[in-house]
This record gives C-alpha cells, sequence and structure tokens, in this order.
C-alpha cells in the first residue's frame, strides 16, 4: 500500500495563548474509503516524535508507517472498513507549518519566534482538518503518549463530534518526572552551541544537543527488563574493556545511533516547542479537577496502559477511568502485561490488536443503532 | 463498503444455569454492573438479548481483553476497591455471579452494591449441599465436591455460605429478598433447598 502525503492549508489559526498563526498548513494521509455516510472515519493521532506516515509505504522515502502494525486491512484499524487519517502535528517538522517553517511576512524561518502552542491547539487544527474533509463526527480518535493526550483534548473539547477515543500510554496532566525528563532534553539543545538560539536554519544544526535528548528519549521509552534483555553488558566489537571513552556497551552504541539519525530526521526547535506543550499539558487546567473536565463527555473510552511503562505509570492511565467510572461514564481499560516499557504500544501489539478491533467493532455497531 | 468489521459472534449461555436466571430477571434497556464479569459472557448475552446498558469489571487482565474484545465495557480492576467510586443507584442492577464467596469483606460488597445499584443479583454454590455435608462428615477433611472441587490451599474461595446463611445474613441486615431462585444442576428445585440446591440466586432489594 503506497501512500502520499497530502497537505490542507487554513487562513489561520487562533491559539490557547492568545497568539494567532496564518496562514497555516497540516500534512496528513490517509487509508481506506470513506463511507457514504461519512460514518466510518478514524482519526490516528501521533506521539512526540511522529509524523503522518502511520501506516504503508511512503510514496517520497519509500519506508512503512510508524504504525503499519496497526493500521491496515485486516488488522487493529482495519482500512478495509474504516477510513484512517493522520496528521503531523502543529509545529511538527513533517510538513505541517512549525519553528522551521518560514514566516511570511518575514520570509525567513519562524524559529524561535514561533508562537508556543498547546495540546488543545493541535487539537484544534486537527479538527479545521476534520472538518474540512466533510466529517460531522469521527468514530474514533486513537493514539499512544502524546497521541494519547490529544485523544483525551477531543472527548473534552468537540465531544459531539467522537464516538469514542482510544487513549494508550498515556496521561491527563504531565507530572514532574516527565516535564523533567523534557527539560533535560531542551536544555541539552539549548546548550549547544550550534543552536544559535534557534536561528541555525542556515547553518549547522544543534545536532549533538537534539541528539543527546534522543538518547535520554530513548532511555524512557525502554524499561529496565527490555535493556537487560537486548543489550545487557554486551561490549560493541570488542572483548575487553578498552579502558578509554570510544562506545563499548552495547547500549551506548544502540544510544549514539538512534541519537545521530534522529538528527537527520527531526528539527531541534520542533522538540523545544512540542515537548513545552506536552509539558502544559492538564485536562484539568490546573484545578486538580478532571471530573469537571469529563462532565459533558459521553463519548466511549478504551483506556490502555502497559505494566513496565514507567514515563506513562499505570496509574495515570487509572485516574482517568476512576473519574470517569465516577461519572458513570462509558469506559473499558485494560492494563496490558508487557516488558516494552512505554514502547510497548509500538511495538508489543497482538493483545492491543485484540482490544482495540473488538472496541471498535461495537462502537460502529452502536453507531449504526443509534 | 460496510462501516464495521463483523467480527462478533453471538454469545450462548448453556454453561451456566444461574445465567439463565439472571437474563430471566433483567429488564431491557436496563442498566447492568456485573462484577467478576470474566469474559463477558454474561454482559454480551445481556446487551445481544435484552438491549442493556452495560459495564463490568474484573480482575484478571486476560478476561478483561476477551471481554472487551467482545465489545463489552469492562475495566480491569479490583471489585471491592472499585465499587466504591460508582455514584449512588447507578443502576438498575448490580450482579455478583458465583463471586461472593470469593470476596474478602462480602457484608461489605453487599452493601455497596445496593449503594450502587436499585437491585443486586447474587448467586454462589451452596456450601450446605448434601454432598459437601457428606465429603465432610464421612471424610473428615475440608470438603470436596464438583461444587467445591478445591483443595483447601488453593481454592478462590474464602468464605463459606450456605443458602440458609445467606437468608440469615439479608435478614439481619434488612435487605428485602425479593426473589430466591435454586438449581440442581442446570434444574430448577423449590423442596429442601439448602439440603438439593448447588447454586443459588437471589435478587435483593
Amino acid at each position: 500500500m503506497i501512500v502520499e502525503a497530502r497537505l490542507a492549508q487554513f487562513d489561520s489559526i487562533a491559539l490557547e495563548s492568545g497568539a494567532t498563526l496564518s496562514p497555516v498548513e497540516i500534512a496528513y494521509e490517509t487509508w481506506g474509503q470513506l463511507d457514504t455516510l461519512r460514518s466510518n472515519a478514524i482519526l490516528i493521532t501521533h506521539a512526540f516524535t511522529g509524523d503522518a506516515h502511520a501506516a504503508g509505504i511512503s510514496h517520497e522515502t519509500g519506508r512503512p508507517g510508524w504504525w503499519d502494525n496497526m493500521i491496515g486491512p485486516g488488522k487493529a484499524f482495519d482500512t478495509d472498513h474504516y477510513f484512517v487519517i493522520c496528521s503531523n502535528v502543529l509545529g511538527g517538522c513533517q510538513g505541517t507549518t512549525g519553528p522551521g517553517s518560514l514566516n511570511p511576512a518575514t520570509g525567513l524561518p519562524y524559529a524561535m519566534s514561533f508562537p508556543v502552542f498547546t495540546i488543545r491547539d493541535m487539537v484544534l487544527l486537527q479538527k479545521k482538518l476534520v472538518d474540512s474533509l466533510g466529517i460531522e463526527c469521527l468514530l474514533c480518535v486513537a493514539g499512544g503518549s502524546m497521541g494519547g493526550m490529544q485523544a483525551l483534548e477531543w472527548a473534552v473539547s468537540y465531544p459531539e463530534m467522537v464516538r469514542c477515543v482510544i487513549p494508550i500510554a498515556t496521561t491527563w496532566r504531565h507530572s514532574a518526572q516527565q516535564i523533567a525528563f523534557n527539560e533535560v532534553g531542551r536544555q541539552a539543545i539549548m546548550a549547544d552551541p550550534d543552536w544559535c538560539s534557534g536561528d541555525y536554519y542556515d547553518k549547522k544544526p544543534p545536532a549533538r544537543g537534539l541528539s543527546v535528548a534522543r538518547m535520554v528519549g530513548h532511555i524512557t521509552y525502554m524499561s529496565d527488563e527490555s535493556m537487560r534483555e537486548k543489550f545487557g553488558r554486551k561490549l560493541r566489537d570488542k572483548e575487553k574493556f578498552g579502558f578509554d571513552f570510544g562506545v563499548e556497551f552495547e547500549v551506548e552504541s544502540y544510544l549514539r545511533y538512534r541519537g545521530t539519525q534522529f538528527v537527520s530526521r527531526f528539527d531541534a526547535n520542533s522538540y523545544l516547542y512540542i515537548t513545552k506543550a506536552e509539558d502544559y499539558f492538564d485536562l484539568a487546567n490546573g484545578t486538580g479537577q478532571l471530573t469537571e473536565a469529563f462532565r459533558t463527555v459521553d463519548t466511549r473510552f478504551l483506556v490502555i496502559s502497559f505494566t513496565s511503562d514507567w514515563l506513562y505509570p499505570s496509574y495515570q492511565s487509572q485516574e482517568i477511568v476512576r473519574v470517569l467510572r465516577r461519572l458513570n461514564g462509558d469506559v473499558a481499560y485494560c492494563d496490558l502485561q508487557s516488558n516494552y516499557g512505554h514502547d510497548a504500544f509500538l511495538v508489543d501489539v497482538a493483545e492491543q490488536t485484540e482490544i482495540v478491533r473488538g472496541f471498535l467493532d461495537s462502537t460502529a455497531r452502536i453507531a449504526r443503532a443509534a | 463498503m460496510s462501516t464495521a468489521a463483523p467480527v462478533h459472534h453471538p454469545v450462548t449461555l448453556a454453561e451456566r444455569p444461574d445465567f439463565h436466571i439472571i437474563g430471566e430477571i433483567i429488564q431491557p434497556r436496563s442498566r447492568v454492573l456485573d462484577l467478576g464479569c470474566g469474559e463477558g459472557e454474561l454482559l454480551a448475552w445481556l446487551v445481544e438479548n435484552k438491549s442493556v446498558l452495560a459495564r463490568g469489571v474484573e480482575i484478571s487482565a486476560q478476561q478483561v481483553r476477551k471481554a472487551i474484545a467482545r465489545g463489552v465495557s469492562v475495566y480491569q480492576g479490583d471489585i471491592e476497591e472499585g465499587l466504591a467510586d460508582y455514584p449512588d443507584k447507578a443502576f438498575d442492577y448490580v450482579i455478583l455471579s458465583q463471586t461472593l464467596q470469593e470476596t474478602r469483606a462480602p457484608l461489605e460488597v453487599l452493601r455497596a452494591m445496593l449503594r450502587v445499584g436499585k437491585q443486586a443479583i447474587i448467586s454462589f454454590p451452596n456450601f450446605g449441599h448434601w454432598r459437601v455435608r457428606a465429603s465432610m462428615l464421612f471424610s473428615g477433611q475440608a470438603p470436596k465436591t464438583r461444587l467445591f472441587p478445591y483443595d483447601w490451599y488453593n481454592s478462590p474461595n474464602i468464605h463459606f455460605l450456605s443458602i440458609n446463611d445467606f437468608e440469615d445474613l439479608c435478614s439481619d441486615n434488612g435487605f428485602r429478598i425479593e426473589r430466591r431462585y435454586f438449581l440442581a444442576g442446570s434444574r430448577r428445585i423449590s423442596v429442601l433447598p439448602n439440603l438439593l440446591g448447588q447454586t443459588a440466586v437471589f435478587l435483593v432489594g
């Protein structure tokens, strides 16, 4: 299945900060067919460094999508039955307007003059896209990690537009630990002399800083157990210690590889802005009262967490479930057993597929009966 | 092109005679919470045949997965903790099927069921059945029967109650028993239930 990226443009978007961004473009891909009632559309929301290319083989790069194991004919999000949309988030660097885009007022990249945006702003831009596709009600919004935050935000901001949401390995507000890891990443980038206060687009990018940020990120996506299994204390291409500071352990080699690889596909300023949006995320707007946020929501929920995920621990999902139960909401929840840590929603998909498929099917049945 | 994958299977209740009775009690389109709902067979059957609004709680991740795959809104959790979250009278019926004897604090569970639901449906294996009595009497050991097949050390059952025990508990605590059903195998009986009944189903208001 070869897919092509598409682009939609809007005159402007009013952001939560009060700033306006104008014009704004959003890159997206779609799979499957929209039915005649326009009732079978599913929006997939991507995680921090994801993009619109969630499934199939990219026309441009020849690469499979980041959730290709979940989206496609016969898969969890079955494109024989559903029309699946995935867009690059606001502020991203994979086609949607972000800090690396040209500011029409100056003819130069926005860089750090790009307005600070939130998860709610990302969702507002997605809503504009969904509206422009002529879809009045989405069957589902689903995503993991930061994608899960967007799914939750959809349910709260536009409950009448979503029949069900599937927030996976996520939280209703970023915790101190999550903010802390993001801050380490931001500081690594900003400490790199090549960052130049964000004005590096005609120069060398802050590759070392961005690479270190990504290395930290990768540690948080795995688990103690998965790292022990994958690397242990294995040495890279050697039998004995070299008594120097070159690459020695397998795990070092892996992290450096991941870091370097990331630099070629991701913009450091997008990293700063998107992590900020995550850190601001709090569905209860600082009140601590999640119940109020969900009070008028009658969307169905399937909440999924993973036992070894210590970056978005299960208790954060359980808090969401508890509040929905208090409101007598329609919520299904499962804490799936996995050793893969936070990465589980991307790699350990057999059980996730089983429940997502059944949940979507029953939601579609309820929608037809309504 | 149709809008949904046709993956749902009709549910049969052949192996659980108490499910038949529960199916009879429950009014169409009511709100039902099933505590310890397993793979959601009963709830799925009630959705299909009675158009109920169904919710379930189950502690086993594997069974929760199967239930969600069946399309039932089930959450993974402990019934004794989970009940506290629901608002008063959120459900028309709260079901506790073959699980009362496994709960740590049965009386607290029953009280919570009657707070959360207008009515409670409770089914349990009868420890007063003659086979259980005979097993204990003749072997002098913790009874093992078809109904209670476990050894004392690996049984999920931590409280043993007979039909008469349950009736006493209800009268001592002011729970009104509205209907009662007794089963020997899949056959309904009415004579000497505490001696001959293997499974009891109570509707408590």
